[in-house]
């Protein structure tokens, strides 16, 4: 990022500073990307000038539940009292003030779905351990969102609701300016927001921007309204103009955006553009159908293809060290799960990462409480609880398997391959309805690797980014698993099972760095393939050459995968060897 | 309680807005599912058909809002109300809307041992959840698809049978529980299986407005409405009062709207083009063209009703085809221009 870039950054992240801290409850929040570093507290510290009380505020870790968020049966004070008394959750207790989120795209869907459920109503409403609540709230959020890849953010449930997204700059070696606006300001802007008039014209221009970007949900356009208010407010108007509307737009809508505007309207931070740019020679005929008249396509291609710049990084950090081969396995496999999805509960002991169900516990107690006080000689006033009522959780966590498909989508033979892999792709999706597993797929062509697809298990984002893919080009076997690896870790941090399919010739010619050099690649290829081993990930190679050549088998003896060398592989025959290697409980574990 | 927005508000999205009334005219309908993208007016929707409904008549004190008029249900055993068939009152209330809300225990949802009851006075007593409350009403799950499946399994149990069995903690109670399940979702967020999706009667797709006229007039409405929300609701009540009568009317009405037996032909031959599984969907889609002649105020289903509730009525029943390139949409309507040419 050059420096006046920088600028400007840090220009719209002072501006959103302000504007958050006018009205947080009124635009739900703010979703900043950026790592944690000096920039971004200062960043906070901003904030913290501009609301003033810094009681305020509260932090909470990534790692909430949805119990805490809530609120549920005090345990302390039910077992004291003799009688339920139930606890405040933490939304409830945040009223009036603001909610820190650190790391908030590891917030786990539900707890990110709570928190956007109370912002857009207005209300926490409990229906927990007996307990029947509902209580009306007003807060903002800031969430940090330090996600690196593009399927790695916020979850949608929060994101859609908190009305400012921000990226602050990189980190910089010269001295940031603070805000150029006052707690005062900020107050007398938090006085008159309501006062301020926003024309029919610049709401229908808003509107009229969010819709070329792409952005189909209503909220940001009703909150770019919103935040052009507040920025008149700000700057002491009472109407909003167009300075106003050109903030809001580049507060809320820019990094938002899932395509180009086609008239190009107040828009100024530009999305990145696509990624196959400059490779006009050896386009395969795909191209020709990813670039058609398809707005959805096109839509769901960008913000699935991962920056160039980006992906540049991603491969810095790879060389530089990679993860032990044991922190990345470690949680895949626990003896008792200590998280997943709550099954019900069970008679039993706690202890050994089984957590005592409480509730259940009391439960079962409850009706022998006369019976025993009649009997027992210990002091009255004292619940009665015997081993016999211990209840425990039990946590449901299915090795949920995702399947990632790794593509060579090179050359002139690829759109049949990338045909067979989309095709199995599908069906196996399908097949996934009941056992919710997910399949991603990672095509590389030219210079690199995408992923193509995140995982998902949703058959409309599936269709949508398949029907995208591009073929054609050289052959950079190593990125692309380079980048299939990188996907498996991600699916191992959510303590899911990655299953690596590979379908290639097993012929490089694009080495790691992007060079022309058919010896090197092959190397590369071949000692990214080791590291897959090393991780111990189970995979797959599906050898798609027209006769099998012995650089398949060798490739596939470096993962350690199966090796099925299938020539003509159809969609049908692909997605029965993937399950009988994902599903083989003879196969090395993870 | 903060005031909802108001129904007749809402902009476009006429498909969901049709089914919900007509779920509303005929409860046998059973259940609507609405997908779309995110903030597309979805839970909009739902909460105001709350304020929108009749009043209906409970038995006083029944947690189970059971019918006075009704002789032949039975309801609960230990309902604190006692009714009789001698001694009823009865009381005007509002259908209930219950909201299932995020991170909402089983215990809650199906009832449970009354802890306090139990704890203070070593009572064993039921102490219904939200099932009960939701009988005779609409009971609404937003973000259906991220729901616990043991869950959303139960739930659609319960909405089949009209009856709710609860054998826990040493309780053995069944209470009616007869509701309109109403879920929403994302689907880019994950599918719900398709034994599930089937189980939903009308299923209705959204997306967001195409054009910017109606866009602007959404984000025009939601400011004014949030600025003063009272104000809002005064100035759209009139019209909200106008679409109530009209349930009440076409609740009346739809006994008597005549179905053709060409018009039930055309409904079975539709569903043979799609090879839907079963017969629920000629069911539904019979049901829900009646309701909606009711509706209009017809006194018989014509071809224009099938059309309108056939793709509500029939989209999540096809056989997943992940090879067709077309949605389960255009499939339904190509099968429709067949059967009517």
């Amino acid at each position: 990022m050059d420096l006046e870039q920088a600028d400007g950054a840090w220009d719209d992240a002072l501006l959103g500073a302000a504007i958050f801290a006018s009205d947080p409850s009124g635009l739900g929040g703010v979703c900043v990307r950026s790592q944690p570093g000096p920039i971004r507290d200062f960043w906070f510290a901003q904030v913290e000038n501009l609301i003033g009380q810094p009681s305020e505020f509260r932090r909470i870790p990534c790692a909430v539940t949805e119990d805490r968020l809530l609120g549920g049966l005090d345990l302390a004070a039910t077992l004291s009292a003799g009688r339920p008394i139930g606890e405040t959750g933490i939304l409830a207790e945040s009223d009036g003030g603001i909610l820190l989120l650190a790391m908030a795209e590891r917030l786990p869907a539900s707890a990110a779905a709570c928190i956007g459920e109370a912002l857009e109503r207005g209300i926490v409403s409990v229906q927990r351990d007996g307990i029947d609540h509902q209580s009306e709230v007003r807060f903002g959020v800031i969430a940090f969102d330090e996600g690196i890849d593009e399927d790695d953010h916020v979850a949608a449930a929060l994101s859609d609701r908190l009305a400012l997204h921000l990226r602050l700059p990189e980190a910089s070696a010269r001295e940031l300016p603070g805000s150029p606006y006052s707690a005062k300001t900020v107050a007398r802007a938090a006085a008159e927001i309501t006062g301020v008039v926003c024309d029919e014209d610049v709401v229908a221009a808003l509107c009229g921007a969010a819709f070329a970007l792409g952005i189909r949900s209503f909220r940001p356009s009703a909150a770019v309204v919103r935040a052009a208010r507040t920025s008149a407010a700000l700057n002491g108007r009472s109407r909003v103009e167009e300075e106003d509307a050109g903030n809001a737009a580049r507060l809320v809508l820019a990094l938002r955006a899932t395509m180009l505007p086609q008239p190009a309207p107040e828009e100024q931070n530009e999305p990145e553009p696509q990624e196959d740019t400059g490779d006009n020679d050896r386009q395969g005929p795909g191209d020709d159908q990813a670039r058609g008249p398809m707005m959805d396509v096109v839509l769901d291609a960008s913000t699935a293809a991962i920056p160039p710049g980006l992906l540049e990084r991603l491969k810095q950090a790879e060389l530089g060290g990679r993860k032990s081969a044991k922190s990345a396995g470690s949680g895949s496999h626990g003896a008792a799960p200590r998280r997943g999805r709550p099954a019900g509960v069970k008679r039993g002991s706690p202890g050994a990462g089984k957590r005592l169900n409480v509730i259940e516990t009391l439960r079962a107690a409850a009706p022998w409480q006369p019976l025993r006080r009649q009997t027992d000689t210990a002091p009255t006033g004292r619940l009665k609880i015997t081993q016999d009522d211990l209840r425990i959780s039990r946590l449901k966590h299915q090795g949920k398997a995702t399947t990632i498909f790794v593509v060579d989508a090179s050359g002139s033979s690829a759109m049949h391959r990338l045909a067979e892999a989309k095709g199995a792709v599908e069906l196996l999706l399908a097949d996934c309805y009941v056992r919710r597993d997910q399949v991603a797929l990672v095509a590389f062509r030219n210079q690199g690797a995408e992923i193509a697809l995140p995982p998902t298990r949703s058959l409309v984002r599936a269709k949508r980014c398949l029907a995208a893919l591009p073929g054609g080009g050289g052959t950079p076997l190593a990125a692309g698993i380079d980048a299939a690896a990188q996907l498996a870790d991600q699916v191992v941090r959510r303590d899911e099972t990655p299953v690596i399919v590979l379908l290639t010739d097993g012929r490089a010619n694009i080495a790691a760095d992007g060079s022309a050099d058919r010896g090197r690649a092959n190397i590369d290829a071949k000692s990214s393939a080791r590291r897959i081993r090393a991780v111990g990930y189970r995979s797959l190679l599906i050898d798609t050459s027209p006769r099998p050549q012995p650089v398949g088998r060798e490739l596939a003896a470096e993962m350690d995968a199966t090796y099925l060398p299938l020539p003509f592989a159809d969609s049908k025959v692909l997605n029965d060897a993937i399950r009988s290697v994902a599903h083989d409980p003879s196969a090395s574990m993870v | 309680m903060a005031p909802t927005f108001p129904f007749s508000a809402i902009v476009g999205q006429e498909e969901m807005k049709t089914a919900l009334l007509v779920a509303a005219i005929d409860a046998t309908i059973g259940g609507v599912l609405v997908f779309g993208d995110r903030g597309t007016g979805k839970s909009t929707a739902v909460r105001a058909l709350a304020s929108l409904l009749p009043k209906m008549s409970v038995v006083a004190d029944c947690p189970y809002n059971d019918d006075p008029d009704d002789d032949s249900t039975v309801c609960a055993d230990g309902c604190p109300a006692q009714h009789t068939k001698v001694q009823k009152r009865a009381r005007s209330v509002p259908v209930p809307v219950v909201d299932l809300p995020l991170g909402a225990t089983e215990d809650r949802v199906v009832g449970a041992l009354d802890l306090e009851l139990a704890l203070t006075a070593g009572k064993k007593s039921f102490e219904p959840g939200l099932l009960a409350r939701a009988n005779r009403g609409f009971l609404y799950v937003d973000e259906v698809n991220l729901l616990e499946d043991h869950l959303v399994d139960l739930l659609l149990d319960v909405s089949a049978s009209g009856r709710n069995v609860v054998e826990r903690e040493g309780l053995s109670i069944r209470h009616p529980a007869r509701f309109v399940l109403i879920g929403s979702g994302n689907p880019e967020e994950g599918d719900l299986r398709p034994q599930l999706l089937d189980r939903f009667g009308l299923s209705v797709e959204i997306d967001t407005p195409r054009d910017l006229d109606s866009r602007v007039e959404v984000v025009r409405r939601r400011s004014e409405f949030e600025a003063d929300p009272d104000a809002f609701v005064a100035k759209w009540k009139r019209r909200d009062g106008r679409v109530r009568n009209r349930i009440v009317t076409a609740r009346r009405q739809m006994p008597s709207v005549q179905i053709s037996d060409s018009a039930l032909e055309s409904m079975a031959n539709l569903c043979l083009a799609l090879g839907t599984d079963g017969l629920r969907g000629e069911l539904t889609l019979s049901r829900a063209s009646r309701a909606l002649a009711a509706w209009e105020g017809a006194e018989e289903v014509d071809v224009s009703h099938i059309r309108t509730m056939a793709p509500s009525a029939l989209r999540h029943r096809l056989r997943r085809d992940p090879l067709d390139e077309a949605g389960s949409t255009v499939r339904v309507e190509r099968a429709i221009s067949e059967v009517f040419h």
